[in-house]
């Protein structure tokens, strides 16, 4: 039943205020086309400032994981991390998290296909991938966009929050499905 | 702090390629990082202009208006440099309330729109402003109410029951914000004090 409803919420949910807000718009006396066509002309100038930022976070990061730099990090935080109880499989996702969106879903597609999305594993990794996000996407696409390029600490606290979001998951989903 | 992690991933990335005799793994790399990172900002375009097109009508019909009324102590809690009737209110409304319905690439549009607005009572342009710093968090913990592309992986990955984290990524992902929204303000709070000495 839950299943049933969250799957018909997020598919309604765009095409609903997509019906909605011109609706109402147009009660409100709104010109909707000439609004929609002023709002969106901006879009195109604000896709391409953010270019430059996007180009850069993504060749560093894609270097660091394709040259296997990224996995010998695993390898050294491996048997710090298993002292408190964070198990192996977990690590690669942990770090890829902030840096790649894509990149998280593929490891946690994986670890859901070998480990069984229902086992305590792969319950652990959809809750990591649901409970944070991509924080090096969002600093760069936002901050670029407006050509901010001292972000000061929030890329502390956004790395803060993805670690808070990686420990949390694995401690209350070892509380929550035991 | 951004220029330490990407010098660090740029260095040790091709540092470590060199020394295990792939070293042109780092070009390859580098050209389809810079590519793709295009074709990105292109694909980006289509949803930006989609988004700020709805957005521009909510804004004439006084939606966002109305929204802001009511979410306003909310707000103004969490960003106390904002003015009160500024536009910039609006826009933070909308991309958190895209964030927690989990509008997927509704919430980047609408994030941009709403740093635009912050980004116009920002006296140093090159550097984020506190509301900045504060809006970023809270983007970044993610703080979802459906995560409608995780039930659909574990769907596919032939879940009995594929919704049923949701109460923990909820309680997990409630608990980072909490926590964000702390640290964001104690950052504030110590760079002020640094300021003043």
């Amino acid at each position: 039943m839950f299943n049933l409803l969250t799957e018909q919420l997020s598919l309604w949910v765009i095409p609903i205020i997509l019906l909605l807000v011109p609706i109402v718009g147009y009660f409100r006396r709104v010109k909707v086309y000439e609004a929609f066509v002023e709002g969106a002309s901006e879009g195109f100038h604000t896709a391409i400032r953010i270019m430059p930022f996007l180009v850069a976070m993504m060749i560093a990061i894609n270097i660091f994981r394709l040259s296997g730099a990224m996995d010998v990090w695993v390898g050294v935080l491996e048997p710090i991390l298993e002292l408190y109880g964070i198990p192996a499989e977990l690590i690669p996702l942990g770090i890829m998290r902030p840096l790649s969106g894509t990149g998280a879903l593929g490891i946690t597609t994986e670890i859901l296909n070998t480990h069984g999305p229902d086992s305590m594993l792969g319950r652990i990794a959809s809750t990591i991938l649901g409970s944070t996000d991509t924080t090096f996407y969002i600093l760069t696409v936002y901050f670029g966009a407006i050509g901010i390029t001292k972000p000061r600490y929030s890329v502390f606290v956004g790395l803060l929050g993805d670690l808070i979001g990686f420990v949390g998951s694995i401690y209350i989903c070892t509380k929550l499905f035991n | 702090m951004i220029n330490l992690i990407w010098l660090f991933l740029m260095v040790t990335g091709i540092l470590y390629a060199g020394w295990q005799g792939r070293i042109e793994v780092v070009t390859q790399g580098a050209i389809s990082a810079a590519e793709g990172a295009v074709i990105l900002s292109f694909k980006l375009i289509g949803v930006m202009c989609l988004w700020l097109g709805i957005m521009k009508i909510a804004e004439l019909a006084g939606i966002i208006r109305f929204f802001s009324r009511m979410l306003s102590p909310l707000i103004c809690f969490l960003f106390p440099s904002v003015p009160k009737k500024h536009p910039a209110m609006g826009a933070i409304i909308m991309v958190l309330s895209a964030n927690m319905l989990g509008l997927g690439n509704a919430v980047t549009p609408l994030g941009i729109k709403a740093m635009q607005e912050l980004q116009s009572i920002n006296r140093e342009k090159e550097k984020a402003s506190d509301a900045m710093c504060t809006l970023l968090a809270l983007c970044t913990a993610g703080f979802t109410l459906v995560p409608a592309t995780i039930i659909a992986i574990r769907s596919a990955a032939g879940s009995i029951n594929p919704a049923e984290i949701v109460g923990a990524t909820l309680i997990v992902s409630l608990g980072a914000t909490i926590s964000v929204i702390i640290a964001d303000r104690l950052c504030r709070i110590y760079c002020q004090l640094r300021v003043r000495r």
